[in-house]
């Protein structure tokens, strides 16, 4: 069958968009290889709310979202790459909660985004407190900014005074949470260091429905209680030590002294284990991404999470 | 109204449809259905937000994008395809031709919004499982949507009533701009002194106040807008709409259709 001027020009123009499309692909792809990612990824090209919230002939709510998901997706790839710097996070927050200042969600992931140490933040309580105090100004019913405040103060800051001073703050909040009272109370006597953490980790994980912030919570809960566990064992080392004249061989030796019942176990129930100096060890370190305690020397801890 | 008002607004909305206007519902579903599921990915705890945030501003959006690109041509293609001299030889009035496009347009928009609408609730019901009493306040954000769009309409077919199609476009295209920048020109006024006070002062009443319409983040976070400032709104939309276009009937009746 001859075919027809018109069915020969469809087919050329159809090969041609085929081959055009694929071939520009190629291209931008290979021109995306020449530019180093660095410059995409560290260049917030309008640092201006006040700009921003113009440019967007008021639909800044949107805006909003848009720079608190570029705002996650920073985090996360940083996360991720294992960075230790991250210099556009708290402009890009900063930008988020001015564009909506009752963006609630933008402050709480905000401050666990900036106040830990790198690698798991970026190691700027100053900002965070910034960061939540803004929030408070524009949102002083919300009692979990007090909440998460308070928790930027001790855990990150270890300013106890202030920390009771926004769990007190929050506790006059009409339907907060009882434990914020509590809270101040702990922080003003300065009690049990693990107890009270426990209990911050506990009331995060119980006041909140997000999977991540659960994950979270539940990660440090495990760690808490590796600490906990290798600071009573190495205590009880050192006790040894003190009546023996020497350190204790093996974990057995240990367990024997102290008639335990058998070698105590962390978390996810593998005994700990003991070096030849007398220092208590995990068997996997890489499962307990928060632990300070048990680490073999040079260990890099790696964010890992696990099932509720 | 006249018969003939409703026969012109039923025959713009027509053609309006024939001309797939309702085309953008597609982009819109498309839009909206790819940022409910991609937004849970990508973001955290904002699904929600995002959904009525972007399925109202693309609702303000295309409403405007389409009061603006059919509203000048309104009057400019009847001339360029010479029905509006079959239209004017019958008994009808000038003013009736252009209140009966208004209607039409507006007709097409209300129409259009309504479509979207179901789609932003769709999308609200798939990311959040469930609709609550805070929702209804999204129709309030709507009908300022639609008030909006009276406006628009209104000033679309007074720059049609005199200019060509490409300068219509232009002119209320700024003025959507401008509109959106009123409180700022307001609080320049403010800070001024003397003429420069007085006619700052004018250039923002004579311009549409555009952002006090927009109360799309305050619904997107639950709070509602109050009774008087939907009862306000609605008064100012008409009355610029009604001034807007009584501008229009009043070059379109001086105009030389010859």
């Amino acid at each position: 069958m001859p075919i027809t001027s018109q069915r020969r020009t469809t087919l050329i123009a159809a090969a041609c968009l085929v081959v055009c499309a694929t071939a520009s692909v190629q291209a931008l792809r290979r021109v995306d290889q020449l530019r180093p990612r660095a410059t995409l990824e560290d260049v917030l090209y309008i640092n201006s709310p006040k700009v921003v919230k113009r440019a967007s002939l008021g639909y800044d709510g949107l805006m909003a979202c848009i720079y608190w998901t570029r705002a996650v997706q920073y985090f996360g790839q940083r996360f991720h790459d294992r960075s230790l710097s991250y210099n556009e996070l708290a402009p890009l927050l900063e930008m988020t909660t001015q564009l909506d200042p009752h963006l609630v969600v933008a402050y709480q992931f905000g401050a666990s985004f900036l106040a830990p140490q790198p690698p798991f933040g970026a190691g700027q309580p100053e900002r965070a407190i910034q960061l939540m105090e803004f929030g408070v100004q524009n949102n002083p019913q919300e009692w979990h900014l007090y909440y998460d405040l308070g928790f930027v103060y001790y855990m990150d800051l270890k300013d106890y005074a202030k920390a009771a001073e926004a769990f007190e703050r929050g506790s006059h909040v009409v339907g907060s949470h009882p434990f914020l009272k509590i809270m101040a109370a702990q922080m003003a006597q300065h009690a049990g260091e693990f107890d009270t953490a426990r209990m911050m980790w506990t009331a995060t994980y119980q006041s909140s429905q997000d999977k991540l912030v659960r994950q979270n919570a539940v990660e440090h809960l495990r760690a808490l209680k590796v600490d906990e566990d290798v600071t009573n064992l190495q205590s009880t080392v050192t006790r040894f030590g003190q009546q023996t004249g020497r350190l204790p061989v093996s974990m057995s030796e240990l367990v024997a002294a102290e008639k335990w019942p058998g070698i105590p176990a962390d978390p996810d129930g593998n005994p700990y284990t003991m070096d030849r100096d007398g220092h208590i060890l995990l068997k996997h370190p890489e499962d307990f991404s928060f632990a300070t305690q048990g680490l073999p020397p040079g260990f890099k801890p790696v964010a890992k999470f696990h099932d509720q | 109204m006249s018969a003939r008002v409703i026969h012109i607004a039923s025959n713009t909305f027509r053609e309006a449809v024939r001309d797939r206007v309702l085309y953008n519902l597609i982009a819109f579903a498309l839009l909206l259905s790819g940022a409910a599921i991609l937004v849970g990915q990508i973001s955290i705890e904002i699904e929600r937000l995002v959904v009525i945030n972007l399925g109202l501003t693309a609702v303000s959006l295309f409403g405007i994008v389409i009061a603006i690109f059919i509203g000048i041509g309104l009057v400019s293609k009847e001339i360029e395809k010479r029905t509006l001299y079959t239209v004017l030889s019958r008994p009808v009035r000038r003013w009736e031709f252009i209140v009966g496009k208004f209607f039409g347009l507006a007709g097409t928009l209300v129409v259009n919004t309504f479509f979207m609408a179901i789609g932003v609730f769709g999308a609200l019901l798939y990311v959040a499982h469930k609709l609550t009493s805070s929702d209804a306040m999204i129709l309030i954000a709507l009908y300022f949507i639609v008030l909006e769009f009276l406006i628009i309409c209104a000033l679309a077919l007074l720059f049609s009533s005199f200019s060509t199609p490409l300068l219509s476009a232009v002119f209320a295209f700024s003025l959507f701009v401008i509109g959106s920048f009123a409180e700022d020109l307001r609080g320049f006024a403010g800070m001024a002194h003397g003429l420069t006070r007085w006619l700052a002062t004018g250039a923002a009443y004579a311009v549409p106040n555009f952002s006090a319409f927009n109360v799309i983040n305050l619904v997107a976070h639950g709070q509602a807008p109050s009774g008087q400032l939907i009862l306000q709104n609605t008064l100012y939309a008409l009355f610029y709409a009604g001034m807007a276009l009584s501008g229009a009937v009043l070059i379109f009746e001086r105009r030389n259709l010859k």
